[in-house]
């Protein structure tokens, strides 16, 4: 075969380049610091990336700038006086940290919440992930350079937190749970103003679902990105949306026997097969859609009566040990509570969702590309509290 | 516009709206039974509440060949590891009025669920994600050696627990690939969740819920259902 003058030119430009590229792609490796300020980290965590050009080799979290020792404080203080600890672990849903907490001082002293009481609590733990989920939707715009849907989550997560704030007297630690029940009743007119919130809130989700899930350059930057399946997913003990992501059908909600209201309500556990960043995004959308669900069937069915079972002033638990965790807006958040028969816990093991969701990063960053990375942090959603406890 | 893959977005896998059944406690002994037939004589002791939860305490060394056995029986889902230390912490536990004669600290060690002989235990939780069953291990951790098999290379997730359990009850890990402290500096001293590591805030200053009790409200009738002391502090 023989080349004209102007084939074989460009046959040696385009060697020529080759060359010059495997020559300038010959880099040494170069270690890259995230964080510990870094807007995509929602708290301090930083992550060192060994480069190896444009690509991760080695990634490495460091977890601990915001540890605060709170099995050890456990240890000193009383059953009641805990839910005001724990409030502060993923202080984006902080109600929904002090259900399972509550639920294992009860199962030991063997008492139950009122029905009322516990239909309220399950109204105020969706309510909890509804504010955390709808931040993480707006957010997640911001580590692709979207601006807007931050706005509009902060906005939109105003209505719930008010509410939440009516019921409860604390925007963002409520320590509104009681061992037997509730602190309070629900106040006037707050049934109805839940109900005009939630509404905003379905239509937030279809917002967001317009103007970030059918965003081209936003499924360009998440599809097909830091696949997790679903057999590390579960090595790793990846809870909450991101195993649900990985196809993994499993929700705490429906797969235990919970002193919890959720078989009253009609919703649907969604799983997606890809596992990919996208999915774990897309799963949490579908989530806050269910949870509006949930809430609005809730609010037609609170019982009357009640909302304090009887219990003694000053609350020893006997002794004994319990597990209990529920399906918290991060994953399955539980705690190993040991009682000794006095008035405070033993030891209080709390096993927070992101710490193993964090754990896989070293797995997930490996080989990836730099940009990649910060959505791929991005869509797996940990919340530093929760991670350093 | 269009997708840019096959469109997924009403996609859920089969399957997500079938009745999960809830574990019995027969399912509960059928899990004990099996791992004794893998781990023989090395499961010492177990417990079920009934409708509720399974604990099985295992030798020490049999901890890794039961962390194997339970993978293969489909506790693939790992929850959680970390440590237990039984003695009574040397400083009461601070719910005493600072004015009273201090008593004598108890001393005496007593293991919870499932019992055991040492002062530190380990103990995990996996679950089975199929069956929606868990199940909490425990095994004593020798007086004289604190050092476990690692689980890190049978559930990647354990890596982390067990440099967090590590680092706080300063209980070693055998063919752990980097036990390095994950929150405290490298050359903190002391493993802070011993119950002889003094928490010195509170020694320095008693909690204040101790010392400014308000009468309650409620105070003579003893039926009412009233809040507990120190909440609001």
């Amino acid at each position: 075969m023989t080349l004209t003058d102007r084939q074989q030119l460009s046959y040696i430009a385009s060697q020529a380049a080759d060359a010059r590229l495997n020559v300038e792609l010959e880099t040494e490796g170069m270690t890259l610091n995230i964080g510990p300020q870094h807007p995509a980290t929602h708290g301090t965590l930083r992550i060192i990336c060994r480069l190896d050009g444009e690509q991760v080799v080695w990634a490495e979290p460091v977890a601990g700038y915001m540890h605060r020792g709170y099995e050890k404080l456990t240890e000193v203080r009383t059953f009641p006086q805990v839910t005001t600890l724990v409030n502060r672990i993923d202080w984006l849903g902080s109600f929904a940290n002090e259900v399972p907490f509550i639920l294992a001082a009860e199962k030991l002293m063997e008492i139950e919440a009122p029905p009322r009481a516990q239909v309220i609590r399950t109204i105020l733990f969706e309510l909890s992930r509804i504010a955390n989920v709808s931040l993480f939707l707006g957010d997640l715009g911001v580590q692709m350079g979207a601006i807007t849907p931050v706005f509009l989550a902060f906005r939109d997560r105003e209505y719930i937190l008010n509410l939440i704030e009516g019921a409860t007297g604390g925007r963002f630690h409520p320590n509104f749970d009681r061992i037997g029940g509730l602190k309070d009743d629900l106040p006037k007119g707050w049934i109805e103003e839940t109900r005009g919130a939630v509404k905003k809130l379905e239509q937030f989700c279809d917002t967001i679902d317009d103007l970030l899930f059918g965003n081209e350059i936003f499924q360009s930057r998440m599809r097909g990105i830091g696949i997790i399946p679903a057999d590390i997913a579960k090595d790793y003990g990846l809870s909450g949306a991101n195993a649900r992501a990985s196809g993994i059908d499993w929700d705490l909600r429906r797969d235990q026997d919970i002193p919890l209201s959720y078989d009253l309500a009609d919703w649907k556990v969604w799983t997606h097969p890809d596992g990919d960043s996208w999915a774990r995004c897309w799963i949490r959308l579908q989530e806050t859609r269910e949870s509006c669900k949930i809430v609005t069937q809730l609010l037609d069915q609170i019982p009357a009566g009640p909302v304090m079972t009887k219990v003694p002033r000053i609350i020893k638990v006997p002794e004994g040990e319990a597990w209990v965790s529920t399906e918290n807006p991060l994953g399955e958040m539980g705690y190993y509570v040991v009682s000794k028969g006095g008035l405070g816990p033993f030891r209080v093991k709390i096993r927070s969702a992101s710490f193993n969701n964090i754990s896989i990063v070293p797995w997930a960053l490996k080989g990836v590309y730099v940009p990649d990375v910060i959505t791929i942090l991005a869509s797996l959603y940990f919340i530093l509290g929760d991670i350093d406890r | 516009m269009a997708p840019l893959s096959d469109d997924t977005t009403t996609q859920d896998a089969p399957g997500a709206d079938a009745p999960a059944a809830l574990p019995g406690d027969g399912l509960r002994e059928g899990i004990i039974d099996n791992l004794r037939s893998h781990i023989g004589d090395a499961i010492v002791d177990t417990k079920i509440t009934p409708n509720d939860d399974l604990w099985i305490r295992v030798s020490t060394e049999a901890w890794l060949s039961t962390g194997q056995a339970l993978k293969d029986a489909g506790f693939t889902y790992f929850c959680f590891l970390s440590g237990l230390d039984w003695m009574p912490s040397p400083y009461g536990t601070s719910e005493e009025d600072p004015d009273d004669e201090p008593k004598e600290p108890d001393t005496e060690i007593v293991q919870g669920y499932t019992g055991g002989e040492t002062r530190f235990q380990v103990f995990a939780r996996l679950a089975d994600l199929d069956r929606h069953v868990g199940v909490t291990i425990k095994a004593d951790v020798p007086d004289d050696r604190l050092v476990m098999e690692s689980w890190s290379h049978l559930f990647a997730g354990a890596n982390w627990h067990e440099r967090e359990c590590h680092e706080m009850y300063g209980i070693g890990f055998d063919n752990h690939p980097d036990l390095r402290n994950m929150y405290l500096p490298g050359d903190f001293e002391g493993y802070p969740l011993r119950k002889d590591f003094p928490l010195l805030a509170r020694m320095v200053k008693p909690w204040p819920g101790i010392v400014d009790v308000e009468p309650m409200p409620a105070e003579d009738e003893a039926e009412a259902p009233v809040e507990e002391k120190g909440d609001e502090s």
